[in-house]
């Protein structure tokens, strides 16, 4: 994930002058947090938002403490990533639950933010966690959002509900009745986009919320909203007391300073994010780890989750045995790819671990190569896929025509395998192993 | 009632609190730092940048030393002329007919709605449209532009969920060309710009346009949502990048975003911008003016 990438590393730039020049002067700082400054403005993180972060690291960081310290750089990351991480909430906020079912969520936001996909991602999150949800199809007012929203409950494998282009409060009312008699413990109801200053429609929103009286109202909003994330967020937060925020896009390159910027203006929290176009592309929000994020340490706790979800603990045993006797073959390859592809986007998870941010190219990260390669592997012999030194210039030209690729594709596989083999090698010997090696 | 007026309608949220801002940074008469330090803040809450900001102020100040400005009233018109001049390099030239206009970018931001209101507004014009629906990821998005196609009585040309999108473009091509279409529209699926596979997949649209249809007036316009802030210089570079953007158009400018961020990519990319969105109807998809567009900021 490339995100708030380019803040990171402008913020590491900084402070790689500063670590060099070992104390710091006032003026130093001064100049840093004037850098700092124009990195938050780029990340679209609120003017306003940003005058007040940065009054408030100056004044940390200008203390004696900072001046008399050894190492003054880390010291000034400490307090910066201190205060991000207060600026954005200093824990993952949970979905709350209805004391007395079905717990009612009220999704809300502007036109594109993302809505109806955030709908599916969290009837498919709450399926998978063992909740009853019904979608709820309350936007009347765009062409085919009520498919799309059918569409999207299918695909959750969820139960869905819609009543034409009839009133929406009224939709609303009638789903709750109908959750409660089919057992439905959880309402999620999809609502128009619409622009915080339309009188009307943010009307409609409080009449919503008067028949249902949700247990979360959920602003979403767009990850790479600009200055308006302001008051985009003010203005539901002022007419609905929104309950917390879903932020959108998160898998683009957007610096997301939304996300710094709504959590100070409204005091809610930010409680998931989308980060795909997949259904179960949805993830909780960890300030703390955003904050690393930003400050370009990558997202280590993000990305060991992942790997635990992913991988299967056993057979990551038998393959660091197998390393360790120097016999790794191509089942273990095909093995690795396999669980990659189920951690998701190659290029999200490299972009997470500390030190990658920035230092390479997410486009040559190539996945449809992945496919290839996995293909030429099929259509090996489970003698060759074990015995990888057997393969020769025969059994080469056979494989490419069994998996119809070229021989050249088929080398390609080969060398990259033995690469990949040299580099496990090396990893188990050294600081990869700790993050690969154990870890997944 | 004229475009301007219709502009400054529907502008008149992004122009109200900017304005504010602007009335409340010129209420001084000494041009000192306090007033360009408000000025900066003003630009910068417009999300036009912060690089884009500081050439425009350090512009601004060269025009008010070599003109002697005094007042900041006169400081005021030096900026209007400074943010035109600026804009002015990015009107759009007139379309030839026969036209395809490919519309992309990223997910959320109205491509499926500004095809909806073009295919009205070319229909008003006597030309004939054809819409290609070749959306075919985002559930229901062919159902949608058909919706819009209905209101605008023109033909769709679309296919099933998951159907590889170059095949319906040229699908839509070919029967565009054998109707004799004067505008050929193709709605594409939002992308994420950074999504390598999905931008081979827009090339690989793009060059079926290229092959089919290589001598009409081909437009490859993004489509940047209004309320983005500075990831817009982002997508137009690897948009273009991939298919050489010929225009681009903002939408959802009847908000209160300020929509600056079009001044940046008019420095970097000199791009034209061709319409803007202001409002629900098709009539509120306007041309862009670069003049208009200022002194809708300002007025």
């Amino acid at each position: 994930m490339a995100l708030f990438g380019s803040l990171g590393e402008r913020l590491n730039h900084i402070f790689s002058k500063l670590t060099k020049r070992g104390k710091l002067t006032e003026l130093e700082i001064k100049e840093a947090m004037r850098e700092i400054r124009v990195a938050l403005l780029e990340a679209d993180v609120n003017f306003l938002v940003a005058k007040d972060f940065i009054k408030n690291v100056s004044e940390k960081a200008v203390g004696e403490r900072v001046l008399e310290s050894l190492t003054p750089g880390q010291q000034v990351i400490k307090i910066v990533n201190e205060e991000l991480i207060s600026l954005m909430g200093s824990e993952n906020a949970k979905l709350e639950v209805a004391p007395n079912p079905p717990t009612i969520i009220l999704m809300c936001g502007l036109q594109g933010a993302g809505k109806t996909t955030m709908c599916s991602k969290l009837g498919f999150m709450l399926k998978k966690q063992g909740k009853k949800p019904l979608l709820v199809a309350c936007d009347i007012y765009r062409p085919a959002a009520i498919e799309q929203l059918k569409i999207g409950a299918k695909n959750a494998g969820v139960d869905f509900f819609e009543k034409g282009t009839i009133n929406p409060v009224k939709i609303a009312t009638e789903a709750v009745s109908y959750a409660k008699k089919m057992g439905n413990d959880t309402v999620i109801i999809d609502t128009a986009g619409r622009l915080q200053i339309s009188q009307e429609l943010m009307d409609e929103l409080v009449k919503i919320k008067e028949a249902v009286k949700p247990t979360e109202i959920l602003l979403t909003v767009d990850s790479m909203t600009g200055q308006e994330s302001v008051n985009v967020a003010t203005e539901f937060n002022n007419k609905l007391d929104i309950t917390g925020v879903v932020l959108t896009k998160l898998d683009g390159d957007t610096r997301g300073g939304a996300a710094l910027s709504i959590k100070a203006v409204t005091g809610k929290p930010i409680k998931f994010c989308g980060i795909g176009e997949k259904i179960g592309d949805i993830e909780p929000f960890y300030p703390d780890r955003m904050a690393s994020r930003i400050l370009g340490m990558g997202d280590v706790l993000t990305l060991i989750e992942k790997a635990q979800e992913a991988v299967d603990q056993k057979e990551m045993q038998k393959l660091e045995e197998r390393l360790k006797k120097n016999q790794f073959t191509f089942d273990d390859f095909l093995l690795q790819f396999e669980q990659i592809s189920k951690m998701g986007n190659i290029a999200d998870l490299l972009a997470m671990v500390p030190g990658m941010a920035g230092k390479f190219n997410p486009k040559d990260v190539d996945e449809s190569k992945i496919k290839v390669f996995k293909s030429i592997i099929y259509s090996m012999t489970k003698k060759e896929r074990a015995n990888p030194e057997i393969i020769n210039g025969s059994r080469r030209k056979r494989i490419a025509a069994g998996s119809g690729r070229t021989i050249q594709e088929v080398n390609s596989l080969i060398k990259q395998f033995e690469q990949t083999k040299q580099l496990m090698k090396n990893a188990n010997n050294g600081k990869l192993a700790k993050m690969f090696g154990r870890k997944f | 009632m004229g475009f301007l007026s219709r502009l400054f309608d529907g502008m008149l949220n992004t122009k109200k609190s900017f304005s504010e801002q602007l009335k409340y940074a010129f209420t001084g008469n000494e041009l000192d730092q306090d007033f360009y330090d408000e000025l900066e803040y003003v630009l910068l809450s417009s999300d036009i940048g912060a690089k884009a900001t500081n050439e425009i102020l350090e512009t601004l100040k060269e025009e008010v030393k070599k003109n002697k400005i005094k007042t900041t009233d006169q400081c005021k018109n030096a900026l209007k002329n400074v943010m035109t001049n600026i804009l002015n390099n990015v009107e759009p030239q007139k379309l030839v007919f026969p036209c395809v206009i490919m519309v992309v970018g990223v997910n959320g931001v109205g491509k499926t709605t500004t095809i909806g209101k073009l295919a009205q507004k070319y229909d008003k014009m006597g030309k004939k449209v054809v819409v290609v629906a070749a959306d075919t990821f985002r559930a229901a998005a062919a159902d949608q532009l058909e919706v819009w196609a209905k209101r605008a009585k023109v033909k769709i040309v679309s296919s099933t969920e998951g159907a590889d999108p170059a095949s319906v473009v040229f699908d839509g091509i070919s029967s565009g060309k054998s109707r004799n279409a004067d505008v050929i529209i193709i709605d594409t699926a939002g992308r994420l710009h950074n999504k390598v596979n999905l931008m081979e997949e827009l090339k690989k649209i793009n060059r079926v346009v290229e092959r089919e249809f290589p001598e009409a007036d081909y437009h490859k316009m993004i489509v940047i949502d209004g309320t983005t802030g500075q990831n817009a210089t982002s997508q137009v570079n690897l948009f273009n990048e991939a298919i050489d953007l010929t225009d681009i158009t903002v939408t959802k400018l009847d908000g209160t975003s300020k929509g600056g961020f079009v001044i940046s990519l008019a420095e970097e990319f000199e791009i034209p911008i061709r319409y803007i969105g202001v409002g629900e109807s098709a009539d509120d998809l306007l041309d862009f003016k670069a003049k208009d567009f200022v002194d809708s900021i300002f007025e």
